[in-house]
């Protein structure tokens, strides 16, 4: 049907997904070699947690992207969406991790900022939001809570993807851009699915 | 009328990074050994230990040269430093623009290794070369009436590439109490390990208050005007909830965004643990004076 669609959408039936899980986990591990030998700067740990939240953040895009790649362009990236989304969570979860872990140390501490520090609750609310989608990227879990409702929970990663996006724009100082670019992709592609839906 | 805050090192015009290398060395080696009490200073500082020249000079929050903590370092090569007009004006006998040269003719430059405590709750040590503040505003010849400092960053769109950009209200504006500014303690700095300062660093004058945020103490300076009401400071202006005037380095009053119980030691690496922050930095015996009977929950 078309010169670009045809190939894109033979080359994604032919290549298998696993490459993704390979790819952000080699990311990860990567980074920590990096930061472990100096190649994140003088301040290894700030380094590392926000590259890895910054690639947790690409990755929602990245999985935002495929629906309307789908509805408007014929490209049917569909089957590395699952891929995609748990490589999301494992990059959200390891940017957590290296947060409370190497960058604030003591779990009083760790409970007073998700508490006292609205950046940090909004990025929890994120991260919480993510768990029931990572928990149900499975075969099983799909036939166990049906395809309708397992879409329905599955939602849930738009308030997600806006909070994510919300809490890099909080936590930054002053007016910056690059986070507001984030953001309004994010919307972008949720206000989207909104304009299929009202017109059916 | 320098040194009157004298540092716990031995005084030396220069000292290179592989001098402070060496004495770590020593230090560690040695303890006590060497004549440090015969230095009759305080032997606090003396556990101080100098962050590397790389360490100092690639994490730097200079936003006029983009946001990114070596963005300043990338990109501040472009800001001409020489020659450099510093006006002083507002409240003083002197008021004119002063060309740096003239003013460093006149001061002394010292060595002063201070503890350097930012806002986000990361730390370094560094070994400034400066001379005090008060020895420049004994020279413009402060008036009675003066009762704060206010400073001014150099605002240059051609040279700074952040200032195209809305994320402060350009120029970058401080400014202290005048009691503050006249504190021994209170430096503006022109090297550091003995080296000119560079760029991303604030060149070639900025102001160091070792026992305030890091934000406070200002960058490549073109204008200080004596006043008598106090003056806006950018951080304030941008998010006066968070940022306050005195801005003193306190554990106990946390900040919205960042606890500052402890702190980040900048080169430690990526295991290393948080350090317990010092009230007002670990100066409290020499400026806790000037908070007597304020409120610094209040006036933070």
């Amino acid at each position: 049907m078309s010169v670009i669609t045809d190939p894109v959408n033979r080359a994604a039936r032919a290549l298998p997904a696993w490459p993704i899980y390979v790819g952000s986990m080699g990311y990860a591990g990567w980074l920590l070699y990096l930061g472990l030998t100096g190649g994140l700067g003088v301040d290894p740990v700030k380094g590392l947690e926000h590259a890895l939240g910054e690639a947790g953040l690409y990755m929602l895009i990245a999985g935002l992207v495929i629906t309307p790649l789908r509805k408007y362009a014929g490209i049917n990236l569909l089957k590395y969406r699952r891929a995609i989304g748990v490589s999301c969570f494992m990059l959200v979860l390891f940017h957590l991790i290296t947060w409370a872990v190497l960058d604030v140390q003591r779990l009083d501490r760790v409970w007073a900022d998700i508490l006292k520090r609205p950046y940090i609750t909004v990025g929890m609310v994120a991260f919480i939001l993510m768990l029931p989608l990572a928990l149900t990227s499975n075969n099983w879990a799909l036939r166990k809570l049906g395809g309708a409702d397992w879409r329905k929970l599955h939602k849930l990663v738009y308030p997600a993807a806006v909070l994510g996006a919300v809490h890099y724009v909080m936590l930054v100082k002053g007016i910056q851009i690059r986070p507001l670019i984030f953001l309004g992709v994010v919307l972008i592609l949720i206000g989207m699915r909104y304009r299929w839906s009202k017109r059916g | 009328m320098a040194y009157r805050w004298t540092n716990t090192l031995k005084d030396r015009d220069v000292t290179d990074e592989n001098l402070w290398l060496n004495r770590r060395q020593l230090i560690a080696g040695a303890g006590a050994g060497l004549g440090l009490a015969a230095m009759g200073r305080p032997v606090q500082a003396m556990e101080l230990e100098p962050n590397s020249w790389e360490d100092i000079t690639n994490y730097n929050n200079y936003y006029e040269f983009g946001t990114g903590k070596e963005d300043p370092a990338a990109n501040a090569h472009t800001l001409v430093t020489s020659p450099w007009t510093v006006k002083i004006d507002g409240l003083v006998d002197n008021p004119g623009d002063y060309a740096l040269e003239d003013i460093l003719s006149k001061m002394t430059i010292e060595e002063r290794l201070y503890r350097f405590r930012c806002v986000e709750a990361w730390s370094m040590v560094v070994p400034w070369n400066g001379f005090e503040l008060a020895d420049l505003l004994e020279m413009a010849g402060v008036q009675s009436t003066a009762k704060y400092v206010a400073f001014e960053t150099a605002n240059r769109p051609d040279e700074m590439p952040g200032v195209r950009y809305p994320t402060l209200d350009w120029p970058y504006v401080e400014g202290l109490r005048l009691d503050e500014a006249m504190h021994p303690l209170t430096i503006m700095a022109t090297g550091i390990y003995g080296k000119d300062i560079p760029n991303q660093n604030g060149a070639p004058m900025r102001l160091v208050v070792p026992w305030k945020y890091g934000f406070k103490s200002i960058k490549s300076i073109v204008r200080i005007t004596l006043t008598e009401d106090e003056p806006p400071t950018s951080w304030n202006k941008a998010n006066a909830r968070e940022y306050g005037f005195y801005s003193n380095v306190n554990p106990e009053v946390s900040h919205p965004r960042w606890s500052q119980a402890s702190e980040r030691v900048i080169g430690s690496g990526l295991f290393a643990k948080r350090q317990d922050t010092l009230m007002l930095n670990g100066y409290a015996d020499e400026v806790a004076s000037l908070y007597e009977g304020m409120d610094l929950t209040k006036f933070y």
